[in-house]
């Protein structure tokens, strides 16, 4: 099969994957009363009309790209990490307590302290699937969705009890949210003005980081022949449990170095709702970079831009922003499926043949009929 | 004291384990078939909502004595609809199970959030359905509250585990179930269509789990929020893993469930008070315990859960 015929082929596919995609959503606009049409623009152009709109897409994109790193370490590494929202919020919850504990650190030490104690905090939320996975051959999937709705509880508990802002209590508002951080824990933020913060550095510089952990290192090796093949991996002297559990260490630790990034450099206090569904929407950046660094901090960008446009439709469309899930589950559907086509050789040996009936390719040479 | 507490609790977890046994008996036919269905939480969400839309219009017009039954019927479409896509994408296109489920999960959440976001807004009640006491037997003493007092779908969910069981071991199409999970290549070879029945349960399933989601609505809370149904599809497919892919074993372990469930609510009504945060997590927590201690049971499942079945390539 030429090499023209596969191109066409992808693209076909990746068009059909798209077309249905937009046709489920575009069938739920119009069940609400929205049109499709306007409601698409607004998300494509919206967010792009002056710079505080692009700079939001930005301030989007750092948790998702984060969180999308995590989640291909796990995926490359045979574990399903669906538990990235309850990871995030372990992670706000774990920086928040360290720069509330010691305010009057210097920031060289204190902004790097509360960043590593929410990658901790994430680790340890996911190591704990992790472990199970590996020990006592709990399904993933089903531990962490369960453990996010245990972090959930967990993130209320402490705001409302523990960790409640004393003013809340003296002004009887009694709004579940912590005090504010100390100066020292916020990170820079990049244009003045406008809400974009250092958190994206460090996002695209992890994300080359994790390319070169995955794809330069034994380490990384390790993980994606653990993933890619666990019985040839044990076979050739991959303990492949522990790259199991390290893997969800990692993918744990990025999810939480999201929720540190959101309160560190977005809000200056842990608030309800500050992950805003970033553990799921990551995951769905994650499967549309490929599970690979290079195109997930573009796929990070779209999504981010998706999610301000979102927030325009509701205000200019009507369009409740529940319809981000509508489109995060088609998405996610239809990548999968696509994928199943892409490689399948006899799925590419049929659109071959119908190229060749439409005359649309070159019939091959005899000689080269015989092979697959 | 103690008696009278276990009354409360029976009486109370009882009606709460309905929905799902309703979404686990389904789920349990799509894992016999070899298909493991994460999408169910999405499914029951889909469900309740519908079920609660039905009445909630037809209310005060010439429909309105209707509307509960369209309703579940509603639900149960949806269901079937959603099971169909997912056969789609898992059968016919052979794509990984796992996420693919997490694709549908946020899909019918995300359909059913859209709708009710736009037209209905807040936590809005309904009417419902309510209890048919079964005349004399619900009068017994201590155990009448707890068996004879619930909805026509509580009595109609406890009838469906012999009815699921003997659909399953005993009918000609529960045996071809079993065949196309266990064994597909063999089952083909016998002439059995691996996708055709796939997609049949598949589509039973969903229609099972919508179910589910409509008695959430309808029968037990009345009402409906975006979270109503709150990890009950995952609890479902938990609880699956737990009865050994049996029904009996499905309806101890959801009844198990909602025991824990009632049990906590209970102790609050009787003024033992933790913090209420906890007290939700505590089913969740059980999901994860349970798991734990179900590690040997997996080997019982059937063989061929979770992977996609391909006629035209090598095994």
């Amino acid at each position: 099969v030429s090499h023209r015929i596969r191109l066409i082929h992808a693209g076909g596919v990746i068009l059909l994957a798209a077309a249905a995609a937009l046709g489920v959503a575009s069938a739920v606009l119009l069940a609400i009363g929205a049109s499709p049409l306007a409601t698409f623009a607004v998300i494509l152009t919206g967010p792009l009309q002056d710079l505080f709109g692009f700079t939001e897409i930005l301030v989007r994109a750092a948790p998702l790209i984060l969180v999308a790193l995590g989640v291909a370490i796990s995926f490359r590494s045979g574990i399903l990490n669906i538990g990235a929202e309850g990871q995030l919020q372990i992670g706000v919850l774990a920086s928040t307590a360290v720069a509330l504990a010691w305010p009057e650190l210097p920031r060289p030490v204190l902004l790097p302290l509360c960043l590593v104690a929410g990658v901790a905090g994430g680790a340890a939320w996911g190591g704990v699937a992790g472990l199970l996975r590996a020990k006592l051959e709990v399904n993933e999937i089903l531990s962490t969705v369960m453990l996010n709705y245990i972090a959930a509880q967990l993130y209320t508990f402490f705001l409302r009890g523990p960790m409640i802002d004393p003013e809340e209590l003296v002004s009887g508002s009694g709004t579940p949210q912590s005090m504010r951080l100390p100066e020292a824990a916020w990170l820079p933020r990049l244009v003045p003005g406008m809400r974009v913060h250092a958190g994206l550095i460090l996002a695209l510089v992890l994300a080359a980081l994790v390319w070169l952990l995955l794809w330069r290192t034994t380490f990384g090796f390790r993980l994606r022949a653990a993933g890619a093949g666990p019985k040839a991996a044990r076979y050739a002297g991959i303990q492949v449990e522990r790259s199991l559990v390290l893997a969800m260490l990692l993918a744990g630790g990025f999810a939480g170095l999201a929720g540190a990034v959101e309160v560190c450099g977005l809000h200056h206090r842990a608030i309800e709702g500050i992950s805003s569904g970033y553990g799921f929407a990551g995951i769905v950046v994650a499967l549309f970079g490929g599970l690979h660094p290079a195109a997930i901090v573009p796929a990070a960008g779209f999504f981010g831009q998706l999610l301000v446009g979102a927030d325009m439709t509701q205000r200019s469309e009507g369009v409740p922003a529940n319809m981000v899930l509508v489109l995060q589950g088609v998405i996610i559907l239809a990548i999968v499926s696509a994928k199943m086509f892409i490689d399948n050789p006899y799925a590419i040996e049929r659109t071959g043949r119908l190229l060749r009936r439409l005359g649309l390719v070159a019939v091959p040479a005899a000689d080269e009929r015989g092979e697959p | 004291v103690t008696l009278h507490l276990l009354h409360d609790v029976l009486a109370l977890g009882v009606p709460f384990s309905v929905a799902l046994l309703l979404a686990a008996l389904g789920e349990m036919f799509n894992q016999r078939a070899g298909v493991f269905n994460l999408g169910c939480e999405g499914i029951m969400a889909m469900g309740a909502f519908l079920a609660f839309l039905a009445p909630h219009l037809l209310g005060g017009t010439a429909w309105g004595p209707w509307g509960n039954l369209i309703g579940l019927g509603l639900a149960m479409a949806s269901g079937l609809l959603l099971g169909l896509l997912f056969a789609l994408v898992t059968v016919s296109f052979g794509a990984p199970q796992g996420i693919a489920g997490i694709g549908l999960q946020m899909l019918g959440w995300g359909v059913a959030g859209t709708i009710f976001r736009k037209f209905i807004g807040g936590v809005t009640g309904v009417e419902g359905i309510a209890a048919w006491p079964i005349p004399g037997l619900s009068r017994l003493p201590w155990v009448g509250d707890i068996l004879f007092n619930h909805t026509p779908l509580a009595y109609l969910a406890f009838l469906m585990v012999p009815g699921a069981w003997w659909l399953l071991q005993r009918s000609s199409w529960g045996l071809r179930v079993r065949a196309v999970g266990t064994h597909p290549r063999a089952a083909d070879t016998m002439g059995i269509s691996v996708v055709q029945v796939r997609y049949q349960a598949l589509m039973l399933g969903g229609a099972l789990a919508g179910l589910g989601g409509g008695y959430l609505s309808l029968c037990q809370a009345k009402m409906f929020a975006d979270d109503l149904v709150a990890g009950r599809g995952f609890i479902a497919v938990a609880l699956v893993y737990f009865g050994r892919w049996t029904p009996l074993g499905i309806l101890g372990g959801a009844l198990l469930f909602s025991l824990a469930q009632a049990l906590q609510l209970a102790m609050q009504v009787n003024g033992i008070h933790f913090p209420y945060e906890f007290a939700v997590m505590l089913p969740y927590a059980l999901v994860i315990l349970v798991l734990s201690l179900a590690r040997r049971s997996r080997q019982l499942g059937p063989a061929a859960l979770g992977k996609p079945y391909d006629r035209e390539r090598r095994a």
